[in-house]
Formats: C-alpha cells, sequence, structure tokens
C-alpha cells in the first residue's frame, strides 16, 4: 500500500510543481525527495517507486503530446539527438531520464529518514 | 539516518541534475540541456502541435486602441481587420512573433553581428565582417529617417509593441524550439532590429563584395585579359526600359579621374583580403505585367517571384491588412512591418534586384597604425572611432575599434586583414550605410490607389535598389527602377579606388526622375529579371556586366511578345517555364567545335542525349544533366589552367563571357592550356577533352542513377540552423540558372504570386515553407510539395463581413482592448 501511494503522491506532486514552469525543470526532485522522507519504506522501495512515478509519468505526458501531433516533432528530435528517428526510443529515454532523477532523490530521502 | 548510503545518493542526484541541466559538448557544437529539453513539461515535447490545434482564442491585450479581429484560413494565413493602423501592426507584429519569433530574432542577430553570443566563437568572423561592414551603424542612421516620418514611426513603434505584447505573454515553455534547443531566450524587440533586418536584405540584395576579388583579377591577368572575361555588353541584352527609349541629358555632368590607365585600370595591386562571406550571386527575380490588351479578361496580371535562399522557416508569411485607409494582401517580412510583395484593392506591385553598384571600396593611406589622420586632398584628415563590442558564449568580448573616414568604416585594416595584407587599409562605401526610410515606400504602396501613387510611394525608396513592377485596375501597367544610385563614370568602382583623391567619390546620385521607367508601353507589357535595366546610351553606369543575368530576361520577353489572350493559367505555365535558353545559345557552338568522330561509344552516348535534348529542364530530362556537367567542364578546362597558376582569390566569369567569345573568335586566347608549352590547345582541341572528362562524370552519375536533371540538382530547402532532420531534401523539382523557373539546388523562387485586375481581384500564390515557424506543426512546411509540383493557392483576399461568414476561415482570434 505505501509503495503505491509513494508512486501515485511522487507523481502527481511531480505533476504539479512541473506546472509552476517559471521554476527550474528539476523541480520535481524535491517532491520524489518529501514523498520518500514522509512515506518511509526500504531504499530500494523508495528508489523503485520514484522511478516508476515520474517514468510513467513522463512518458504519459510525452505520449499525450506525441500522440496528437502525430509524431512529426519527436521523429525529427530522434533524428537530431540522434536515434535514427526513433521517436518511441526518444519516449522511452525521456521517461528513463526522468525515473532516474525522481528514483535517485526518493532513495536519498529514504536514507534520510533511516 | 545513514550517513554514508544518504551522502553518496545525494551526490549522485546532484551530479545527475547538473549534468542534465548544463549543455554538453558534442563534436563542434553542444546538446541542448538535456533534462530541460526532454521534459514534458518544460522541454521540446510542449512544441508538438497537435494536428487539430485550434488557433481561435480571445486575448485581453494592453497597448492596442481598439478591439482587433484575426480570420486563419485553412492554409493559416491569417486576415487582419483593425480599426485603425496602429492596430494594424501591433497585431503584424503580435502574428509575426507568434509564429515566427525564433526566425526573426535570429535574422536580427546575424544582421547586427552577433552570433557568437548564441553559438559560439565558432562565428565570430561572420560577426566581424558585418560589424567591420557598418550593418549596425547604417541600421542606426536609417532607424532615425523611420523615426523622422510619423506614419512610419506609428507602425514601427505600434510593430514593436505587438511582438514585445507576445514575449512578454510568453510562458516558458512555450519557448520556440530553436530557443530550447540552442539554450537561450527571446530579448525584447526593439525598432533597431527591424532596421537591422532591413538593412539584412539590403546587404544580400546589395551586398557584392567582390571589388576586390575583381581588383585581383584585373592585376593578375592584366586590363585587357580581363576585360576578355568580364566583357562589357552582351548582344542577347534585352534590357528592362527597350533599346530605343532615349534618355534626357543628364543632369550630373561626370567628371572623369585624371591619369586613370595608370592610377587606376593600370594599377597591379592585389588584396589578399577576401569578403568572409558574399550574398548568393543566383539573388535576383522575374516580375513582369501585362496590360488588358494581352489578356483574355481585358484587365492587366501581374507576376512575381523574388529568388532568394531557401530557408525553413521561410523568409515571407503571408497575411492581409484591413484598416479604414489600407485594404491589402501579400508577402510580409518577419520583423517588419507592412506588405512588401502583393496587392490592394486596386494596385498589385512587384519588385525584382536591380543589381545596381551601390558598394565601392577605397584604399585609405593612414599617417601610421592608429589610424587617427589619413592622406585626402594632400592634407590629413582625422579619423573617428567606432567601438563595436562582441559579446562571445563562454568566452571574453571581442572589441573592434573601427576607424571611421568620410568614406565609410575602414572594414580592412591591420587587425582585419590577410596575414600579406597587414598594412594596407580598406574602407567600404555603401549605399546602406546612409539614413533611408524604404518602410515608407511600402506602407505607400499597401495604400496606392493608381499609378500616380505608386510613383509617389517608390520615389523616395533607396537601398537595395528595386524594379518595382506595377499594375492597375483602371489598367495601367507600368515597371520603374528606383533606388539611390550612385551616379557613376564607367567602371567606377569596379576595382578598389584610391582614397587619397577627390576624384575618386562618388560625385552624386541619380536624380530620381533619370531613373529607367517605362509605363504603358505599345508592346503590352513590362518586364524584369535583374538585366541590365538600360542600354549603354543610358549615361551613367549601372556597375559591372557581369552583376545582370541575361537570359532570364530574354526569354520573358520573348514568350511575352509571342502571347496574348493570356490567362492565369498561362502565367503559371510561364513562371514554371523549364525552357533553358542559353542552352539554346549555346549547343550549336558546342556542336559546332565538338569533333564527333573521336568519341568512343559510350561519349557518343552522352553526345546523342544532348543532342537529342529539348532543351527543358524538366524534372527527367537527362539531356539537361549532360549539358550542365559537359558546360561546366568546358568552363573548367577552358580557365581553370589560367587559375590554378595563382593563389589570389580571383571572380570566376559568367558563361555568357565564354558564350559570347565562342560565337565571335574562333582562336579564344584562354583556350590555350597555359600549362602545356610545346603545344598550343585551340577551342576544339578543349572541347573534346571537356567532353571526354564530362562523359566520364556523366557515366558515374548514371551509376548511382542520379542522371536526371532534378535528382542530379537534389533541390533542398534547409532550416536556418542547417540542421537536416528541420530541413526538407530531395524535392522533385526543375528549372534552374537562367531559366524562369530559377530554381537551383538552395535557391529559387521564394514567392509566387499572380495577380489579376479584374472586379473581383483573382490572385494565386505560393511559397516554400510554411506558416508557423514550429518544426512541431504541421504548417512548418505544408506548402513546399505544392511549391516544388508548381501549383498555386487560390488567395483569399475577402472583406471583413464575408470573412466572419467564410467557411475557408478555420479560426477567430480576437484582441480585446483593456
Amino acid at each position: 500500500m505505501k509503495f503505491l501511494t509513494s508512486i501515485f503522491l511522487t507523481a502527481l506532486l511531480a505533476f504539479a510543481i512541473g506546472l509552476y514552469t517559471t521554476l527550474p525543470w528539476f523541480s520535481f526532485v524535491f517532491c520524489s525527495l518529501i514523498v520518500a522522507i514522509a512515506i518511509h519504506q526500504k531504499p530500494w522501495k523508495s528508489f523503485l517507486s520514484g522511478f516508476v512515478a515520474v517514468f510513467v509519468l513522463w512518458i504519459l505526458l510525452a505520449v499525450l503530446s506525441d500522440t496528437p501531433n502525430e509524431h512529426l516533432l519527436s521523429t525529427k528530435v530522434a533524428n537530431i539527438l540522434p536515434l535514427g528517428g526513433n521517436y518511441v526510443v526518444l519516449i522511452f529515454i525521456t521517461g528513463l531520464l526522468g525515473g532516474l532523477l525522481s528514483g535517485m532523490a526518493a532513495l536519498t530521502g529514504s536514507y534520510m529518514r533511516k | 539516518m545513514r550517513i554514508a548510503p544518504f551522502i553518496i545518493s545525494a551526490l549522485i542526484t546532484t551530479g545527475l541534475v547538473v549534468a542534465l541541466n548544463v549543455q554538453l559538448p558534442s563534436g563542434k557544437s553542444k546538446t541542448p540541456r538535456l533534462g530541460y529539453f526532454l521534459s514534458p513539461q518544460y522541454g521540446f515535447w510542449k512544441n508538438a502541435e497537435s494536428s487539430n490545434y485550434s488557433f481561435s482564442d480571445h486575448k485581453k491585450i494592453q497597448g492596442i486602441k481598439s478591439n482587433v479581429d484575426v480570420f486563419f484560413d485553412e492554409r493559416l494565413v491569417p486576415h487582419v481587420y483593425a480599426d485603425n493602423n496602429a492596430d494594424a501592426y501591433f497585431t503584424q507584429g503580435y502574428l509575426h512573433a507568434k509564429f515566427r519569433l525564433w526566425q526573426m530574432e535570429f535574422q536580427t542577430y546575424v544582421a547586427a553581428g552577433r552570433l557568437s553570443e548564441i553559438v559560439g566563437e565558432d562565428r565570430l568572423a561572420t560577426d566581424k565582417y558585418f560589424r567591420r561592414l557598418g550593418m549596425v551603424y547604417g541600421a542606426e542612421n536609417s532607424l532615425k529617417e523611420t523615426q523622422s516620418d510619423p506614419a512610419t514611426k506609428e507602425a514601427c513603434d505600434a510593430y514593436t509593441a505587438g511582438v514585445n505584447a507576445y514575449i512578454t505573454a510568453l510562458q516558458p515553455e512555450n519557448l520556440p524550439f530553436e530557443y530550447k534547443l540552442l539554450n537561450y531566450k527571446p530579448e525584447p524587440w526593439t525598432n533597431l532590429k527591424t532596421a537591422l533586418f532591413l538593412k539584412f536584405m539590403s546587404w544580400d540584395l546589395s551586398g557584392q563584395g567582390d571589388d576586390l576579388t575583381y581588383t585581383n583579377a584585373k592585376a593578375y591577368f592584366g586590363y585587357d585579359d580581363y576585360m576578355k572575361l568580364f566583357p562589357e555588353i552582351q548582344d542577347s541584352l534585352d534590357p528592362i526600359v527597350s533599346r530605343g527609349t532615349t534618355f534626357g541629358a543628364p543632369k550630373i555632368a561626370l567628371k572623369v579621374p585624371k591619369k586613370m590607365d595608370s592610377l587606376y585600370f593600370g594599377r597591379k595591386d592585389i588584396v589578399e583580403n577576401t569578403p568572409t562571406l558574399n550574398p548568393d550571386k543566383g539573388n535576383g527575380s522575374n516580375n513582369w505585367a501585362v496590360a488588358g490588351s494581352k489578356t483574355k479578361s481585358g484587365k492587366p496580371i501581374l507576376c512575381n517571384d523574388p529568388h532568394l535562399g531557401l530557408n525553413l522557416p521561410a523568409i515571407w508569411y503571408e497575411m492581409q491588412i484591413t484598416t479604414p485607409d489600407c485594404n491589402t494582401y501579400g508577402a510580409t517580412f518577419p520583423g517588419a512591418p507592412a506588405v512588401i510583395i502583393g496587392f490592394n484593392d486596386s494596385c498589385v506591385w512587384g519588385v525584382t534586384n536591380s543589381g545596381r553598384d551601390v558598394k565601392d571600396y577605397y584604399e585609405i593611406q593612414f599617417k601610421d597604425s592608429t589610424m587617427q589622420q589619413y592622406w585626402f586632398d594632400s592634407a590629413w584628415k582625422n579619423t573617428t572611432f567606432r567601438k563595436e563590442i562582441i559579446k562571445v558564449k563562454g568566452k571574453p568580448d571581442v572589441v573592434e575599434n573601427i576607424a571611421m573616414t568620410m568614406f565609410g568604416p575602414v572594414m580592412y585594416d591591420n587587425k582585419f586583414a590577410a596575414k600579406d595584407n597587414v598594412g594596407k587599409y580598406y574602407a567600404v562605401r555603401w549605399k546602406a550605410h546612409d539614413a533611408s526610410n524604404e518602410l515608407k515606400t511600402f506602407y505607400k504602396l499597401n495604400r496606392a490607389k493608381n499609378v500616380v501613387e505608386y510613383n509617389d510611394a517608390i520615389s523616395t525608396y533607396q537601398c537595395p535598389g528595386q524594379n518595382f513592377v506595377f499594375a492597375s485596375h483602371s489598367g495601367d501597367i507600368a515597371i520603374k527602377q528606383q533606388g539611390a544610385f550612385v551616379a557613376k563614370w564607367k567602371q567606377q568602382g569596379d576595382f578598389v579606388m584610391p582614397g587619397t583623391d577627390s576624384t575618386y567619390l562618388w560625385q552624386g546620385i541619380v536624380p530620381e526622375n533619370e531613373n529607367p521607367y517605362m509605363i504603358n508601353p505599345v508592346r503590352g507589357f513590362v518586364s524584369s529579371a535583374n538585366q541590365q535595366s538600360v542600354d549603354s546610351t543610358y549615361p551613367y553606369y549601372l556597375g559591372r556586366p557581369n552583376n545582370f543575368p541575361l537570359y532570364r530576361g530574354f526569354i520573358i520577353n520573348r514568350k511575352l511578345n509571342a502571347m496574348s489572350g493570356i490567362t492565369v493559367e498561362d502565367m503559371q505555365k510561364l513562371q514554371a517555364d523549364n525552357y533553358n535558353v542559353f542552352a539554346e545559345i549555346a549547343r550549336p557552338v558546342l556542336l559546332k567545335y565538338l569533333a564527333t568522330s573521336n568519341l568512343n561509344s559510350d561519349e557518343k552516348k552522352y553526345f546523342e542525349i544532348f543532342k537529342q535534348w529539348n532543351l527543358n529542364n524538366d524534372l527527367q530530362e537527362t539531356g539537361a544533366t549532360v549539358f550542365k556537367v559537359f558546360w561546366d567542364s568546358v568552363e573548367i578546362n577552358m580557365w581553370g589552367d589560367e587559375y590554378a597558376q595563382t593563389k589570389l582569390t580571383l571572380p570566376w566569369p559568367d558563361e555568357s563571357a565564354l558564350i559570347e567569345s565562342m560565337m565571335k573568335d574562333s582562336t579564344y586566347k584562354f583556350a590555350d592550356d597555359v600549362r602545356t608549352l610545346n603545344k598550343k590547345e585551340t577551342i576544339a582541341d578543349i572541347i573534346l577533352i571537356a567532353f571526354q572528362k564530362a562523359a566520364k562524370k556523366l557515366a558515374a552519375l548514371e551509376k548511382e542513377n542520379k542522371l536526371e536533371w532534378s535528382i542530379f540538382k537534389d533541390t533542398k530547402v534547409e532550416h536556418l540552423l542547417k540542421l537536416p532532420a528541420l530541413s526538407r531534401y530531395h524535392l522533385p523539382i526543375g528549372g534552374g540558372e537562367h531559366i524562369i523557373n530559377a530554381t537551383k539546388q538552395n535557391h529559387g523562387p521564394s514567392w509566387r504570386m499572380i495577380v489579376q485586375m479584374t472586379d473581383n481581384i483573382e490572385a494565386y500564390g505560393i511559397y516554400p515553407g510554411g506558416q508557423n515557424g514550429n518544426p512541431g506543426s504541421k504548417f512548418y512546411d505544408s506548402f513546399i510539395d505544392s511549391w516544388a509540383a508548381g501549383k498555386y493557392y487560390r488567395i483569399l483576399f475577402i472583406k471583413k463581413e464575408a470573412a466572419q461568414k467564410s467557411e475557408q476561415m478555420k479560426w477567430h482570434l480576437t484582441f480585446e482592448k483593456v
């Protein structure tokens, strides 16, 4: 239960703070940190819930932008970066980056409590 | 707390954030800040525009006098209806910013010599070049002039306010894509930026810097041979103002300097400095207007296609602007108010470049290397200094201290010189340095009602000089070459001039009423395609003859002469015409010299293709490719040996010089290969070698399946940052140099417009781009395929009441005054 609550709360707060775009883009790491402090779990569980929360959130948001855009821009960016124009890989990497940062922040939070 | 794991994971987290928050080096460039760029709430994902995105909106806006309505049609062309001019230009600025902000700001960074600020020291040479050329100096001068005119001041102020209204309200996540990629932010727009953009167009169209390299050519070849390579008048010239037109006595009686043969034409000085960049030599355009006597409708039709670099986002943005005193439609420049090429209720106008030489170099003799005093007319004159500070990303500022003389800025000095040219100083005198108000002309043209008002509108226009073509609903057609043209003696300024002697100064500007002009000629049409505007009886010198391409004007006039009962469809066909008149002239000459008995079977195959070619540079014509490869080979084999003897940067002669020489002279001096001491080659020898070499290249091309003309030519429209992912390549389009459809590899018709001045104006237009500069929008490049196919869009020129009801209007944006 703690695990699922952490995921849900981290994702919700990360999304909410991301609406304030005058704050830096990485502000969500503080949400992940605070959730991990507030809902204490074993370090590996904190990491995983932090990771999954933003991994899923970012992939979801990216897909929500990308689908109505018919992959027009993601394909171009996947050529610039370069990922051979593969937008699926680009979406995955997007999720991975967000997830990794969030997971590491949550891990830090978990160690802070214990 | 578990101290050690806590510290380690905190450090890793911080390290990751930092690494994803900085630009990492990647080859010569840098990555975006990856975390920011990929964040779905901040980064590029936000620029992914939904394919059914609604542009309808209601905005409360400060800075307008009353409410404004904007209707977007299905091509995303805005139709602006405002109650006054200021609100209309405010809205224009807002829309330019909304759809083209990155592009319009980037272009002014280029013009202002500020690229290093955003991309780093790689572009420092470009920045120095533009600063030293006096771009900012000229823009500041013109800004004053623009501000002193109430109408253009109001237009620019409102335009700037509109751009800034958009920038101020711009949420960080909605920054245009390129800002996110390069990691910077837009700064406030200013009227100076508009002036800088217009100076950039002046540079593009009147900034040829090759006087320096021509000076070298004259020194290297000697004046007589130079004149053979760059001859003065060509028989196939059909000037803009028909031959036989008589010109009155000139108001400016030019005094030619003394002892020119030794002091100017005979000087052997070379200039090691060469321009960092040059405007594309292919910058040119076609325009023509046919009178009602030649059209099926009985009303004039005007056509214009300006040839510029093909870029994304495109240089043009289409729109309609309606106010109580103005109802106009056409192509606008993101970066400037008003419609530049277009029409209104009663008139239509278009432009081509005049190509007149208004930029010269003077060699300055300074007392010493401090450049404080220079020798002029037997006395020392004082300079002033202009400080240009170039900011460089991640590096200290670079300061250029530019000496200013009576001619203009000393562009080349010891700090900006090729190694062997230290101790020599060259100042540049350019008409674009001077105060001028070009916007006033377009502002007035947008409102012109008849030919008198057209003449009035263009009479103050200065630089870059243009051929303004005109037609009215009332039936007049006219063309005028207008600009502030320097009254020059023959070959004045073709080469670097001595800066010590007042007799080499510009002696005045040709009075506006002496500029070439033609109205309602008996032949029923007027036209221009960058050729020399007048024949040799005109009292002033136009500039180096090879500034003026011959063949497009020649074929346009020939075709128009032969036409009658002209329809819009005929004009569409003419703008996309791929007939190669240069090849028509050149082929018989080449065939005459080419000894076919010496060809092997492979060579014979290409010879047959060439011989049977229909002279059209259509998509699939292999003959066009054979001709192009053959001709290039002829040039290289004819002239390459002479050019290979020197390390100097020299200009390459024109096709016309060679073909006219071969037609007249069977013992062309340059045919001899100077590297073969024992043998004197003839034209026929060179043509044979050239063909054999060309055949080898053609065989290689054929192996790669690249013999078809459009595949060989490989037209592309590149993003301004040259990023392949944002560019369009391999476009299936014919045409080329010397052809009415002047589409080359990355250069060509940047806006095609055809307007018939019937009671209900029938207008067509298209440009290679799209209305939205956002690479994440389907409107980014939505016109390109139709453009390549030679298609047009029927233009919606529509009153407000009709726009409200029109089914073709897809979105409605309103500005409410607060």
